[in-house]
């Protein structure tokens, strides 16, 4: 009597446990992520739908499956089981196989390479029955993976010189994979890696000197050669004088002063020689728009006329014009933010921002607070990728950066980077609900 | 290690939060502050069509049709959509070549990528049937309808003027800023001195395009849109059937015939030879034809009746003996020998009273009436008191309608010339002219100079015995019923009614007796006319005034020709069968139209 009742005591007992796994493993999501995630998605749906909304059909329906918003309902619907399945598979395997996801990903890349349809002028695509697969879209999560894996057994990876060659190896291989591609947009994205690099103590000097660079490259466009050196020489001047008894100092603000006046004078054969023509239109597009509203600068033109003609509140929800009759191209996609700046405005546009700022925030909140670097890595990962895509793709539509063709998180029309992301946000969510078992793993 | 990288999590935050920061300000700089796109926006999808108004017809004094609307067909294309597999075969169609059709491209494409513009204009009814069907075939080519003015008959040209495009200087002048550039404005004759009331009311439709132009419905339901209003339509005075008519009987000759109602001024008939056809500068062949037109030495595009300035000849004795009766210095039974030594004359006759010395024309006696006139022996110098006699009777002329323009509602009106003292004075000096310097006026010649126009007037004012309206060839405006207010004010002459009797009792016998003018004798109808020959370095200009029936004058000419000859000889034989044509609808003298007819006054 006594041992069946604790018997069944205990085989209670493990039910409950288990219970109690579940309930925890279910109160350990952080919700306020998935919240932010549904509602980005639930609004780009909505959105999309504006963009394909035509005014002379009457009863068009949102779930249309011959329509873009139909489509992407499914796409929706496919992320739901996919997340389903990324939280049923256990959180060690992202650990364990990050290598292999990232040497899968490496040959799919080239494969895609040989094999691959080209669209729109870049071999990226798979197609497989009526479906285009983009596989660089899913190297981003792969890499991601890879570059926390090898941080988290390399503690000091950021002083040595081969661990840092390795490290960029990481992140360059399927960049260069991806540029081959003819995707130059989404090889940059690649660079948003930096960010990570540096919260896990790479040297803020180096990444000063690349922002550096890539400020003077813009500035380059802006202001006659001429002027910028003079500058370059006057400031060198000036923190020599301020030291003048130092003359390590002086030799080191003279070698940068020669290697900065190098790279203002390489910036016009960069330009003229390296960037592919329709790279240098989009670079002249930012400058000046307004040189070819027609040609290169149709655009940035039609978006910011789309943006701005919203208004404070918007001409309302399937009210707007520009994107409603093609003004803007690639209207679901990369310019998705057009629908929301025409058609509720600045308040609708400050919301859209708002969301993905507290996305952001609650994104480096998780990463911060992982028990093991590999998942504090990957965490970073993930926000600096999206990150780099929310803030190139903004900025692009609204004239602050050039046209680099990548989407909107999320919000985009696009089943390979819907599925993408998800897959991106919600291993990190995974990796996050077992932080407490990560932690007694790793010791 | 943990503490650097601590600091460095808030600077990432801080990045994200500054970068978020950034497009919030510039979104707020260009969606709240800047302006400019919100009007670029609109600019992208608005456009801006102008509804045309159909421009108002023309009917005659009958009813019948005269000037109406045709419908035309600009070819338009929008060069973005343009698709053209084969060009040969277009051009083909269309009938052009391929160079014209590269060039019509390349001006398109220089005005807009996506905007229709004209590229072929005004393809015929015929030719529009047989490439309908071909247009599907041509993305990018559409047909735009149009109207063109057309015209019933081939008559009435110089009236009717035309309209056509409207020209850099109009546009300038256009204050009220109603026209655009490629807008149809009439450019003379009746289209353009009433382009005000035919033109209508422009209308005004917004619609939404995509970037394509395709259109997607009306910016916001319509709401600014207008419609236009068609222009209105006029009724002529004229009756077409002896207008054209009458051209008829010109034809080969140089001239004019203007026929009035008395009673009410309407122009009946408005002939100036030779015409053309007014279909002719209406149309894409308009500058080939208008610059034939322009070369053409018989001066089609003169409109004789207005802008043909003669001395008037004989016709003028009726008004000196008026003046002279009004003026007492005269009475009807007045005499004057006709002493052929002053001045020549002609025909068997020696001591005329007023109404035969009208008869026969005799200059003599003219000669004398004028010379009272001038000279009254107010002043003791010749000089002056010829002066103020000339002033005296220049007033009476004038009341005539002479020597300004009568004001008709045709541009380009004459009119003409009254001498003054002040034109002597330059002439000859002050006070060194005198009645025998200037007596030629008495019949008719010397410095006076009157146009065809108000020679017709003339013989309205007598057939009125003392008014006339001003010849209008509107007599209804729309649904008012009513010509412009001027013509519906009665113009007395200086001279009383009762002084008329012996006037149109010579001009009844003019016609009765004359030896040319019998050709203007009708059987039912008394018609009373008076001659003119006026000389001319060739054969001498024919002139006949008249008016009929004597009685309630039912109409009055005037009917000029050129090296027509002994006045009588053509124009008295023009103006029977036009009077006649016009009382009794018919005339059965057949022979005299055959003399018209085939009489070729000029080379």
């Amino acid at each position: 009597m006594y041992g069946e009742n604790t018997n069944g005591r205990i085989h209670f007992k493990r039910r409950f446990l288990r219970l109690r796994e579940q309930n925890n493993f279910i109160n350990r999501l952080d919700w306020g992520v998935i919240l932010l995630y549904f509602l980005l998605v639930a609004l780009g749906w909505l959105n999309i739908f504006a963009v394909v909304f035509d005014v002379q059909q009457q009863d068009q329906s949102i779930f249309d499956i011959s329509l873009n918003s139909g489509r992407q309902l499914i796409w929706i619907a496919t992320s739901v089981g996919l997340i389903t399945l990324l939280m049923l598979i256990d959180f060690r395997f992202y650990d364990s196989f990050a290598y292999l996801l990232y040497a899968a990903v490496i040959l799919f890349l080239i494969f895609v390479l040989l094999f691959g349809r080209e669209i729109a002028g870049s071999k990226s695509w798979f197609t497989i029955g009526g479906f285009s697969l983009q596989p660089s879209e899913f190297a981003k999560f792969a890499t991601a993976l890879a570059v926390a894996k090898y941080l988290s057994h390399n503690n000091k990876a950021f002083e040595s010189i081969r661990s840092q060659i390795i490290l960029f190896a990481i992140i360059g291989l399927p960049a260069i994979l991806i540029i081959l591609q003819g995707d130059t947009g989404t090889a940059m994205v690649y660079s948003a890696f930096a960010l990570v690099f540096y919260r896990e103590g790479f040297s803020p000097l180096l990444l000063g000197i690349g922002v550096a660079v890539v400020v003077l490259f813009v500035l380059t466009l802006f202001i006659p050669q001429l002027y910028l050196i003079i500058a370059v020489v006057v400031t060198s001047f000036l923190f020599i004088g301020i030291n003048t008894k130092k003359t390590k100092r002086i030799v080191t603000v003279a070698v940068a002063a020669v290697a900065v006046i190098c790279v203002i004078v390489s910036v016009d054969f960069i330009v003229t020689d390296v960037l592919k023509p329709h790279q240098q239109n989009r670079i002249k597009a930012l400058i000046n728009p307004d040189a070819d509203p027609l040609g290169y600068g149709w655009n940035v033109t039609q978006s910011k006329i789309a943006i701005g003609s919203g208004g404070f509140w918007g001409k309302g929800f399937l009210e707007g014009t520009q994107t409603k009759f093609d003004f803007v191209p690639e209207q679901s996609t990369d310019f998705i933010f057009c629908t929301i700046g025409e058609e509720h405005g600045w308040i609708g546009s400050m919301v859209l921002i708002g969301l993905f700022v507290l996305l952001l925030i609650r994104i480096t909140a998780i990463a911060e607070r992982q028990k093991s670097t590999f998942a504090r890595v990957y965490g970073y990962s993930v926000a600096a990728i999206l990150f780099f895509h929310f803030a190139v793709n903004i900025g692009m539509t609204i004239g602050l950066f050039p046209v680099i063709g990548i989407p909107l998180p999320f919000f985009s029309y696009g089943g390979s980077s819907l599925w993408a992301f998800t897959i991106l946000l919600f291993i990190l969510l995974k990796l996050d609900a077992h932080r407490m078992q990560i932690l007694n793993r790793a010791q | 290690m943990n503490m650097m990288n601590s600091s460095r999590k808030y600077v990432i935050r801080l990045t994200i939060i500054l970068v978020a920061a950034i497009f919030v300000i510039k979104l707020f700089a260009i969606q709240v502050l800047d302006i400019q796109y919100k009007l670029k926006a609109d600019s992208n999808i608005i456009e801006r069509e102008v509804r045309h108004p159909s421009r108002g017809l023309i009917y005659d004094r009958k009813g019948k049709l005269v000037v109406f609307n045709a419908p035309v067909y600009d070819l338009e294309v929008v060069p973005k959509d343009v698709n053209l597999k084969d060009t040969a075969a277009f051009c083909k169609l269309f009938d052009i070549t391929q160079e014209e059709f590269a060039e019509k491209l390349d001006a398109a494409k220089r005005y807009s990528y996506v905007k229709p513009s004209i590229f072929i204009k005004q393809i015929s009814n015929q030719t529009f049937a047989t490439v309908q069907d071909f247009l599907i075939n041509y993305p990018g080519f559409r047909i735009q309808p149009r109207t063109n003015r057309a015209y019933t008959r081939r008559a009435l040209a110089n009236a009717l003027g035309y309209t056509g495009e409207i020209s850099k200087y109009q546009l300038e002048r256009d204050s009220a800023n109603y026209y655009r550039q490629g807008d149809y404005i009439g450019i003379s004759g009746l289209e353009s001195m009433y382009e005000d009331q035919l033109r209508g009311k422009r209308g005004v439709r917004y619609k939404m395009v995509n970037v394509r132009g395709v259109e997607k419905g009306a910016f916001q339901d319509g709401a600014l849109d207008t419609m236009s209003i068609p222009g209105e339509n006029l009724q002529a005075t004229i009756d077409l059937d002896l207008q054209a008519y009458v051209e008829t009987l010109m034809k080969g000759k140089k001239g004019s015939v203007v026929a009035l109602e008395p009673k009410t001024g309407e122009v009946l008939c408005f002939v100036s030879a030779p015409t053309y056809d007014p279909n002719s500068l209406s149309g894409r062949d308009y500058s080939r034809n208008y610059s034939k037109l322009l070369s053409d030495t018989a001066k089609p595009l003169y409109n004789r009746p207005l802008m043909g300035i003669y001395p008037p000849g004989s016709i003028f004795k009726t008004v000196q003996g008026l003046i002279a009766l009004q003026e007492g210095i005269i009475t009807p039974e007045t005499r004057f020998p006709c002493d052929r030594s002053i001045i020549s004359c002609h025909g068997p006759h020696s001591y005329e009273d007023l109404k035969g010395a009208i008869e026969v024309s005799c200059n003599p006696y003219f000669w004398n009436v004028y010379k009272r006139m001038l000279n009254r022996g107010v002043s003791e110098n010749t000089f002056e008191d010829t002066e103020i006699g000339l002033k005296a009777w220049r007033e009476h002329v004038l009341s005539f309608g002479f020597g300004t323009t009568l004001g008709i509602d045709l541009p380009n009106e004459k009119g003409g010339y009254i001498p003054t003292p002040a034109l002597y004075d330059k002439l000859y000096g002050d006070n060194r002219w005198k009645f025998s310097t200037i007596y030629s006026n008495a019949i008719g010649q010397g410095e006076l100079q009157i146009v065809p126009l108000q020679m017709a007037n003339l013989a309205a004012i007598i057939a009125n015995r003392g008014y006339y309206y001003i010849p209008h060839l509107i007599k209804s405006i729309g649904d008012g019923g009513q010509p412009l207010e001027k013509y519906r004010e009665k113009h007395y002459t200086t001279i009383d009614a009762s002084h008329f009797t012996p006037v149109v009792e010579g001009m009844a016998e003019v016609v009765k007796t004359g030896t040319g003018s019998y050709r203007a004798k009708l059987k039912d109808i008394e018609v009373c006319g008076k001659t003119g020959t006026v000389q001319n370095n060739g054969e001498d200009h024919s002139v006949f005034i008249a008016f009929a029936p004597k009685d309630n004058p039912q109409i009055a000419l005037s009917v000029y020709v050129e090296n027509g000859g002994q006045g009588a000889r053509a124009a008295a034989g023009i103006a029977g069968l036009l009077i006649e044509k016009y009382i009794q609808g018919c005339t059965e003298r057949t022979q005299m139209e055959e003399y018209i007819l085939k009489g070729d006054f000029y080379d």
